[in-house]
């Protein structure tokens, strides 16, 4: 059992909570995701962590209400419990002086990107962070990123905010613009495809964290494989960062449909 | 590897063969009385009813009487060879003559010397390769005694019973030892070293304590309920539990020195399934035993009120012919599959499982495509799988299992429906561990290499045995190697003292 710290509404459908995970804080580097329980009927999805204070001992996940277990996790209030959280999970993420690195994040998956952005400025990079959604209210962590970053892009779809455009668009004025030696990218798996075939066209290094369906989240089940390369690889064991430019995305985009009816 | 553990089965046991009461016993029959009995049929449910649900038992277990009549066909050998068939050593005469005395609870208590889990043992060992394999009644072209029933009657009557003798434990010892891993394994360990005297905390990756007897092997075969009874008797023995830590995550090898543990036993057990690597095998629809079975048995998908979903095949292909094929075919049957399937690549001769699971299955309805061997799996426009193309084998000469190899017969390719394909071709060791211990030697498999019979590693205070070494065996030589490794553990730990 978990306790629930804090709980702050990002928008309409994504939370953010703090949860009291003692070990799973001290142990987690960038990268690193946990598998939660909602209660004791609940199913196991992989969440990724944004963020941990030692001291304190707690997580911050963000989660996006978009089915049956994290419609029931976003409900939780501050004082209630998670059935289960185990973690941390997955490889963390290499992170060493590049350069010029470009992180770009849609919806959510900004959240995961934080821990990178910081852990690339702290090795020395010049980080250009790019941020995406669809509407102004829907970009998240802007001022948590913002001391990280040396320039920080907002991309809307609507033009509520920041650019009009794709986070696509933003990543190739960068690329047009100036050298850059690695872009992270986290978000749907559709953005993700596309910001890779992007970064593929100039050639720029890139790798994409995958959230895949699970249910161990320790290389039981094989639910999460995906095909890089030519070969099956586990998302939770192998990954859950791989080299964009060689993950089979459309096998990927098909599989996360399995139990959608 | 060894079969057979060091101890003699007449040391320390509390039902040794010149005891005056086996004495007796053994002058109450004469040899042709006992030897005249026919063997028990295990009451089973009707395989039209059992196909409906996924919870109730198929075996139904023997009542009293069945019991006190098979246990008195036991001979009470003076050199018993069905112990020596035993991966835990029990003492196989000492517990059936309990039962044929009608000391149930001394019965249950001799199973507990030297087993963990007598009622899952009772269940799942294959009794009829192990203890069952050397019954003198073989000598006599008569069917062995059947000491698995025989097991499962006297742990459930335990069980049942409410009362539960705690084995007999050393003093505390202050020697704090570490398990990875709750399944058949870990919890041998954690037995023989609480008994030892030991301080034992077994860590769990999973929300819930068990392992493969609780992801992997459903409760039509092995109750949960049974399972937790088991871990309750660990706990009773002052085995803790954590749930939820995974070690090479959570805490590392070197945080687990910090916390005081002075000896390490991995039974991380075979994590990654195998796939075979044919077109087709990522669509939607093929998936793993593991996650099938993980789905079902852990985590209550197609029962009301639990949250995680399943696939529901009409159609349902498994390919595979062991003992989680079985598994995994016997489930499909009962969430609704009308078609069935078993695709295996050699014949029914050749397969790895258990004959009983074999009967059951086809009682339950399965169909078994043998000499058979997907090739390919093709989808709709949706990437569901609706099609498996199967090249049709035929068997050649024996291969270096032993066993007649498959070859391909030319050009026969047939297409079969299917909307679901369950792949159960074995079992990759979990390489987290593996990945995570610096200096550790693991073979080029993945297992982790260990003395074979202290179980120690190439890391002194580091042992491992089950699935993380063997690669993929049976619940009962994992169990064995449990108790080897407690035994190579304890003398290390206990003469450093």
């Amino acid at each position: 059992m978990n306790k629930i710290l804090e709980k702050e509404h990002f928008s309409d459908k994504v939370v953010k909570l703090v949860v009291e995970a003692p070990m799973i804080a001290k142990a987690r580097k960038p990268g690193h995701f946990v598998i939660v329980i909602c209660d004791e009927q609940g199913e196991r999805i992989p969440l990724t962590i944004a963020d941990a204070d030692v001291e304190r001992g707690s997580i911050t996940l963000v989660i996006q209400a978009v089915g049956l277990s994290t419609e029931k996790i976003c409900a939780k209030e501050p004082g209630e419990y998670l059935a289960d959280v185990v973690g941390p999970l997955g490889k963390a993420t290499h992170i060493e002086n590049f350069g010029t690195v470009v992180c770009c994040g849609g919806g959510v998956g900004v959240a995961p990107l934080l821990p990178i952005i910081k852990g690339m400025k702290q090795a020395g990079n010049r980080v250009i962070t790019v941020l995406a959604a669809r509407t102004k209210d829907l970009i998240i962590l802007e001022d948590q990123v913002r001391p990280w970053s040396d320039e920080v892009i907002i991309m809307t779809d609507d033009g509520s905010y920041g650019r009009k455009g794709l986070v696509t668009n933003g990543v190739e004025d960068v690329i047009q613009r100036e050298h850059v030696d690695q872009v992270v990218t986290i978000g749907p798996a559709i953005m993700m495809k596309f910001v890779s075939l992007l970064t593929a066209k100039y050639n720029v290094p890139t790798v994409a964290s995958l959230n895949t369906i699970m249910v161990d989240g320790t290389g039981m089940c094989g639910a999460c494989r995906i095909t890089v390369d030519g070969k099956t690889r586990f998302v939770c064991v192998d990954g859950p960062e791989f080299d964009a430019h060689k993950v089979d995305f459309d096998e990927m985009l098909m599989r996360l449909r399995s139990y959608n009816k | 590897m060894k079969k057979q553990t060091e101890m003699s089965i007449n040391d320390n046991t509390i039902a040794p063969r010149d005891a005056a009461w086996r004495e007796e016993l053994r002058q109450s029959h004469s040899a042709k009385e006992r030897t005249s009995i026919p063997r028990v049929k295990m009451p089973e449910l009707d395989a039209a009813y059992r196909v409906t649900t996924c919870s109730e038992e198929v075996n139904q277990g023997l009542n009293e009487e069945q019991a006190l009549l098979e246990s008195t066909r036991c001979l009470d050998c003076p050199d018993p060879q069905c112990t020596t068939g035993c991966p835990v050593g029990i003492n196989i005469p000492g517990f059936v003559k309990n039962i044929e005395r009608g000391d149930f609870a001394q019965a249950a208590a001799v199973l507990k010397e030297t087993s963990a889990l007598p009622a899952v043992c009772g269940r799942v060992c294959p009794q009829e390769k192990q203890c069952e394999s050397r019954c003198i009644y073989h000598k006599m072209k008569k069917q062995p005694v059947a000491i698995g029933y025989l097991e499962r009657f006297a742990a459930d009557r335990e069980r049942l019973s409410g009362t539960h003798t705690v084995p007999a434990k050393a003093p505390a010892n202050g020697i704090k030892v570490a398990v990875v891993g709750s399944g058949p394994s870990g919890l041998s360990f954690a037995g023989d070293m609480a008994k030892r005297g030991f301080a034992v905390t077994v860590y769990e990756a999973l929300h819930e304590i068990g392992g493969v007897l609780k992801y992997g092997i459903p409760e039509f075969r092995l109750p949960n309920a049974v399972v937790d009874v088991e871990i309750e008797g660990l706990k009773a023995l002052g085995v803790e539990f954590i749930r939820n830590c995974v070690i090479g995550k959570t805490l590392s090898y070197d945080d687990l020195h910090k916390l005081g543990y002075k000896g390490i036993f991995v039974a991380s057990g075979a994590g990654l399934p195998r796939f075979m690597g044919i077109p087709g095998e990522n669509y939607i629809g093929v998936l793993s035993s593991n996650e099938y079975l993980t789905r079902v048995n852990l985590m209550g998908a197609g029962r009301d009120g639990w949250d995680t979903p399943v696939l529901k095949g009409k159609n349902v292909a498994v390919i595979g012919g062991g003992n989680t094929a079985m598994d995994s075919v016997r489930t499909a049957r009962r969430m609704g599959a009308e078609r069935a399937m078993i695709v295996y690549r050699r014949s029914e001769d050749e397969m790895p499982a258990r004959i009983e699971e074999v009967k059951h299955a086809k009682e339950e309805g399965v169909e078994f495509l043998t000499l058979n061997n997907p090739v390919e799996y093709l989808a709709d426009d949706k990437g569901r799988v609706k099609a498996m193309r199967l090249q049709r084998m035929e068997l050649g000469e024996p291969d270096e299992s032993g066993r007649r190899s498959p070859i391909p017969v030319d050009g026969a390719i047939d297409e079969v429906a299917v909307d679901m394909v369950i792949v159960s071709v074995g079992v990759s060791p979990n390489p987290l561990i593996p990945r995570s211990v610096n200096g550790l030697e693991v073979s080029r498999r993945g297992t982790i290499v260990v003395n074979e019979e202290s179980m120690c590693s190439s890391l002194s205070d580091l042992y491992a045995g089950g699935d993380i070494v063997r690669g993929g065996a049976t619940v009962i030589l994992a169990m064995g190697d449990g108790r080897r490794a407690a035994a190579g553990m304890a003398k290390a730990l206990l003469s450093e003292k």
